[in-house]
């Protein structure tokens, strides 16, 4: 059995097109690869480790990888069950023990075997070792206390309806203006794109005092519309269809206008299908941009009940102390759903980028 | 297809399209009250303002959390541009001077709240000599002041320094404890300092620095100041204080409460709003106290200080926030969340009475007994319009010359030019 | 094998029929729908006048949110005060600049009347040079080994790019409790006996960190598109070289390197205006500190307008950003049309 599988996984490592050997450079790219797979995750798997330790080993110093709990006993005339711990005594002998009660350095334990013989004081500093029994547990205090200030899915809906609406949005209004500065000739047109294209690299955070205050006068502010429209008419869609379009031979939309098709219906019907692979990077770009906002959509929701999930994470860094252990959980359920969604479409999105990403 | 149904669908998705905003609905007042969490208070107040709730249906509180770093800047942007929130819970009144909602026609009792709110407050929100109004009441009162972690100093066998010792005798108890202690596994830090101006003028004013001129602007450099900040430069330099609370950013505000909370610091200088965070996340992992302020030659002074919830012009709904806010103050009602918060009360009345505190009444009052040995030039400090903005230029400037990017004059320089320019603005 | 092979491909071919219909049903009766709207436009303004009509939603968006805000702003560069409305503010000209530009030596921030400005330009231009320089060799390793003849291609590249998806403030929150003193790094340094290290209050670790951790979430989305660059290289040029009996060395610099030009200056320009932008995510790892070591030109200015309330100055700051990004959006251009040429 070991044999045959030994060979399979020598046949799977060795098998190349045509059958090769594998190369010094093959084992070097797959060492690099592999390598790369844990840089990559492994932040990420150290964080959701880490999200499942309780507040107090949190901060155990070397931290260990999986996440421990500290074993107890529950026994007769004690409410609570009891922390266990092992002492190692001055004399060198061992005994496992459980804590009824320690203020500073006097413990008082009681040996679980023998709940009859009575309490034990124990001076900690009379005794050579305490260590706490500890077993791997994960804990998810982190995570139920989390939700119980973080609203988890009411963030995720807020996320979820910006990120799809302003993606619409985008993709409709994106669209019709790059057919519109790639298939019509009329005054203005030029200079219209040039002036779009000048501030493809401007980062809304060194507008946001004036941007904000546009939007109070429109009258937006704690209003989901207030981060849907204004990241809608994004100059980097506009270039990304407007360039994919003007491949798109012109005769094909004369000779609908022949047939009567109205401009309108060339637009949908023609167009927008053709464009369909330029559209799926703006659907991935889009989805990515609005799913991650942080800065914008921080200043213009202010009424909890609407922030998104970004947002809502910031606000958990309290005010004059820093809850990790909440942080962490939170942080987790905050990556999950774009996780989710990219584990399912991995192939499209990564494809999509590669082939069509930049023209 | 049908032109009609067409048209028809077309008309229902714009009216779906245009009830999407959430909005409140209905005959209930909806108010909206800007916090932010340093431990258990919010829940606290939720659950007090559920009751609230349930005593008036007319009425719905809704509690925004935001982080207090952003706190003061969001509410900036909103009160600029006449988008405040109904209500908030800040620490900088002076910002918002001229802004707030004057709540004198709107509660039961003026007279209660001009008793009961102590005058300095009172004036923090008041925009000039002449303006009269009350604008919002204390939410806590606080007091700076040092921690230490007894545990460690029994381990070590370091015996407590007395009340009265000075800065330099309780690092040096400190230091020993931290050498008798720390190995390779685990490092325990003698001192630590919270990242923030406000936490350095105690410790400074008790060592003989003037802020103050007479004419209100500010005077940086004095011997007082510069042996306060030689002596928290010389912490970082000599490995005394984790890098991190200071070097780990460049414009926040930073607690060094963690490090505390982890049993690896020995003294920590903070102030009473900490009791409650340590109350639930110490528990009986160790013992710790509170100390009274180290002594310089001119005294052992905290800073006052506290958080206060104010009323903004705002709202379109004064009565319903008068409500509110005249229950949130009721004596009943405020001595409750004092007592579940552990917060020290800025209520002169329960000052006087005392908060039935659920924990920790010792250390709680260890911070009250300090108050009546504050120094006048710390209330001064606290309650100076340009006293945040000084508490920033320290913060900032003090972490550049630690980290190496400017002598100590030249930091003293900056914080003096940076205050000069502030006024200089102020009055032209 | 090939029969059965070719069934789970047809049933996957059905599969996306199917999907492709019933989404684009839903679309075609939709856009139909708004037919009924706009074709009587149309006949109203004429048909070589739709091209206004299809650019103006766009145009209307862009021009309020983003245009506008964008002239303010630029008013904002020439007043002063603390108020945030226009009208609240007083003109002083070119005041703020002057200050921003008030320097006894430029090479010494501590000369300089607003020295964090100094420090954030420079700040700025190191990472420019070093985030851009790390990312792009690193990208283009990896894209090099994805292109080769390797099982699981798919996997590999979904792995790389994953840490794109996250946004800046999970990203920052990962590395920051990562590095903190406490933190897994410092653990298996002090557990194989090594000393401790200042990974972030450290100046120049913290510039290496923030660096490492751009690199490491931005990495990924260069990386696909200098691979589509590499697989878009004819193979017969490699077979070609290869007869001429070319090393794979030689080959790699006279047939991939050249062809490859194009997408480098793609990623290269890209990556730089990126990394001129950085803000966000050092934000919330080190907000810029140890002292200002890590303060770069979006936070100075979004520090200055919002924690000191100095729009002014804020302004003036993001103008002289513009003109930077202006530069490199020229260069992009011109570039772009070289590289069109090659």
């Amino acid at each position: 059995m070991a044999e045959q599988a030994l060979k399979g996984i020598r046949a799977f490592l060795l098998r190349r097109q045509g059958r090769k050997r594998l190369t010094a450079a093959d084992v070097v790219t797959y060492l690099y690869l592999l390598a790369g797979v844990g840089v990559m995750f492994g932040p990420v798997v150290w964080l959701v480790m880490s999200s499942f330790k309780s507040q107090a080993s949190l901060y155990n110093f070397p931290p260990t990888f999986f996440p421990y709990r500290q074993e107890t006993v529950t026994l007769p005339g004690y409410a609570e069950p009891l922390a266990l711990y092992d002492i190692t005594f001055a004399d060198g002998t061992t005994r496992r023990l459980a804590q009824v009660s320690r203020v500073g350095i006097a413990a008082r334990m009681i040996d679980p075997a023998d709940p009859e013989g009575g309490l034990l004081d124990v001076n900690l500093r009379e005794i050579q070792d305490r260590k706490p029994v500890q077993s791997v547990f994960f804990d998810t205090t982190n995570y139920s206390g989390g939700v119980e200030s973080f609203p988890f899915v009411n963030y995720l809906k807020n996320s979820v309806v910006v990120t799809v609406l302003a993606t619409l949005l985008t993709l409709l209004i994106n669209s019709m203006a790059a057919f519109g500065l790639s298939k019509y000739r009329y005054r203005g047109r030029d200079a219209i794109f040039l002036v779009m294209i000048s501030t493809l690299m401007v980062p809304i955070s060194v507008i946001l005092i004036p941007a904000f205050l546009v939007i109070t006068q429109v009258g937006w502010v704690n209003n989901l519309w207030g981060v849907i429209i204004p990241g809608a008419a994004t100059p980097t869609g506009v270039f990304l269809l407007r360039q994919y379009m003007l491949t798109l031979p012109d005769e094909l939309l004369e000779s609908a206008r022949i047939d009567g098709a109205s401009e309108w219906r060339i637009y949908w019907q023609i167009v927008l299908p053709l464009a369909a692979p330029a559209l799926a990077v703006l659907t991935i770009f889009s989805v990515m941009w609005r799913w991650n906002d942080f800065l914008w959509p921080l200043i213009v929701l202010n009424h909890s009940e609407l922030f998104t999930l970004q947002v809502g994470l910031n606000a958990f860094q309290g005010a004059l102390n820093v809850q990790w252990h909440y942080i962490l959980a939170m942080t987790v359920l905050t990556l999950l759903p774009i996780t989710i969604v990219f584990a399912l479409l991995q192939r499209y999105i990564t494809s999509g980028i590669a082939t069509t990403g930049m023209k | 297809m049908n032109k009609r149904f067409a048209f028809a669908v077309l008309v229902i998705v714009a009216l779906i399209a245009m009830a999407l905003p959430i909005s409140a609905q209905g005959d209930v007042v909806e108010l909206h009250i800007t916090w932010y969490d340093d431990g258990t208070e919010g829940a606290v107040l939720r659950d007090l303002l559920d009751r609230f709730e349930a005593e008036h249906p007319n009425i719905k509180v809704v509690i925004d959390t935001v982080a207090y770093a952003d706190l003061h800047t969001l509410l900036q942007a909103q009160v600029e541009t006449g988008e405040a929130p109904d209500m908030a819970r800040i620490t900088f009144p002076a910002r918002f001077l001229g802004n707030y909602l004057d709540l004198t026609p709107y509660v039961a009792d003026p007279q209660y709240w001009l008793d009961n709110i102590p005058e300095a407050v009172l004036g923090s929100m008041q925009a000039d000599a002449e303006d009269t109004g009350i604008y919002g009441y204390p939410t806590q009162f606080t007091v700076t002041g040092p921690f230490i972690n007894v545990t460690l100093f029994e381990q070590a066998g370091v015996e407590i320094p007395a009340d009265d010792a000075t800065w330099e005798e309780w690092v040096a108890a400190a230091t020993a404890v931290s050498e008798a202690l720390s190995d390779s596994e685990t490092t325990i830090y003698p001192v630590a300092i919270d990242r923030t101006g406000h936490r350095f003028w105690g410790p400074s004013l008790s060592r003989c620095a003037t802020y103050i001129n007479e004419d209100g602007t500010f005077t940086v450099d004095t011997p007082g100041f510069r042996s306060t900040a030689e002596m928290i430069i010389g912490w970082h330099n000599d490995g005394l204080m984790p890098a991190d609370v200071w070097g780990g950013s460049a414009g926040n505000y930073v607690p060094a409460a963690p490090y505390f909370i982890g049993g690896q610091l020995v003294l920590y200088m903070s102030g009473s709003w900490q009791v409650g965070n340590f109350a639930t996340n110490i528990g009986d992992l160790f013992d710790w106290k509170v100390i009274p302020n180290p002594s310089g030659d001119c005294g052992a002074t905290g800073v006052p200080g506290g958080a206060l919830t104010v009323a903004f012009a705002d709202t379109e709904h004064p009565e319903e926030v008068g409500m509110v806010m005249d229950y949130l103050f009721s004596e009943d009602v405020i001595a409750e969340f004092y007592a579940r918060t552990l917060f020290l009360p800025g209520h002169l009345g329960l000052i006087e009475k005392g908060v039935a505190y659920e924990s920790n009444a010792e250390a709680l009052n260890a911070f009250a007994s300090m108050i009546p040995n504050l120094m006048p030039e710390a209330y001064a400090l606290q309650y100076h319009p340009k006293g945040p903005d000084l508490n920033t230029a320290i913060r900032d400037r003090l972490s550049q010359v630690i980290a190496g990017e400017m002598t100590l004059d030249e930091a003293i320089e900056r914080i003096q030019a940076d205050m000069d320019a502030l006024f200089a603005a102020a009055s032209s | 094998m090939t029969m059965r092979r070719a069934e789970p491909r047809r049933k996957k071919r059905r599969m996306n029929e199917l999907l492709e219909r019933a989404l684009f049903r839903p679309y075609a009766a939709l856009m139909t729908l708004v037919e009924v709207v706009i074709d009587p436009i149309q006949r109203l303004i004429g048909q070589r006048r739709m091209g206004y009509f299809f650019v103006l939603p766009n145009l209307l968006v862009f021009g309020i949110f983003i245009l506008f805000p964008m002239l303010l702003n630029f008013y904002y560069g020439f007043t002063a005060g603390n108020s945030i409305l226009p009208q609240n503010r007083e003109f002083v000209g070119t005041a703020n600049l002057e200050a921003l530009f008030n320097c006894t030596d430029f090479a010494n921030p501590n000369t300089c009347q607003h020295d964090r400005f100094w420090r954030a330009v420079g700040n700025t231009s190191g990472f420019v040079v070093f985030q851009v320089g790390i990312m792009v060799i690193f990208a283009l390793i990896t894209a090099l080994a994805l292109n080769r003849d390797i099982r699981a291609r798919g996997f590999f590249r979904g792995v790389f790019f994953y840490p794109v998806l996250l946004s800046p403030v999970v990203v920052a929150l990962i590395w920051k409790w990562m590095l903190q003193p406490e933190g897994i790094f410092n653990g298996v340094l002090v557990s194989t006996g090594l000393e401790r290290m200042d990974f972030l209050t450290d100046p120049t670790q913290a510039r290496l960190w923030v660096i490492i951790v751009s690199v490491w979430a931005q990495m990924g989305f260069h990386t696909l598109i200098l691979l589509a660059g590499l697989q878009s290289i004819p193979k017969e040029l490699y077979e070609a070289a290869w007869m001429d009996g070319a090393g794979a060395w030689r080959s790699f610099r006279s047939v991939t390197l050249p062809l490859l030009m194009p997408t480098m200056v793609v990623v290269l320009v890209l990556s730089l205006i990126r990394a001129v932008q950085v803000f966000d995510q050092v934000y919330v790892l080190t907000t810029g500190g140890p002292g200002t070591a890590t303060l770069y030109m979006v936070q100075y200015i979004f520090q200055t307008a919002f924690d000191r309330r100095d729009f002014g100055v804020a302004a003036a700051a993001s103008l002289v950003l513009a003109v930077v990004l202006l530069f490199l959006t020229l260069f992009q251009l011109r570039l772009g049309r070289t590289s069109e040429i090659a």
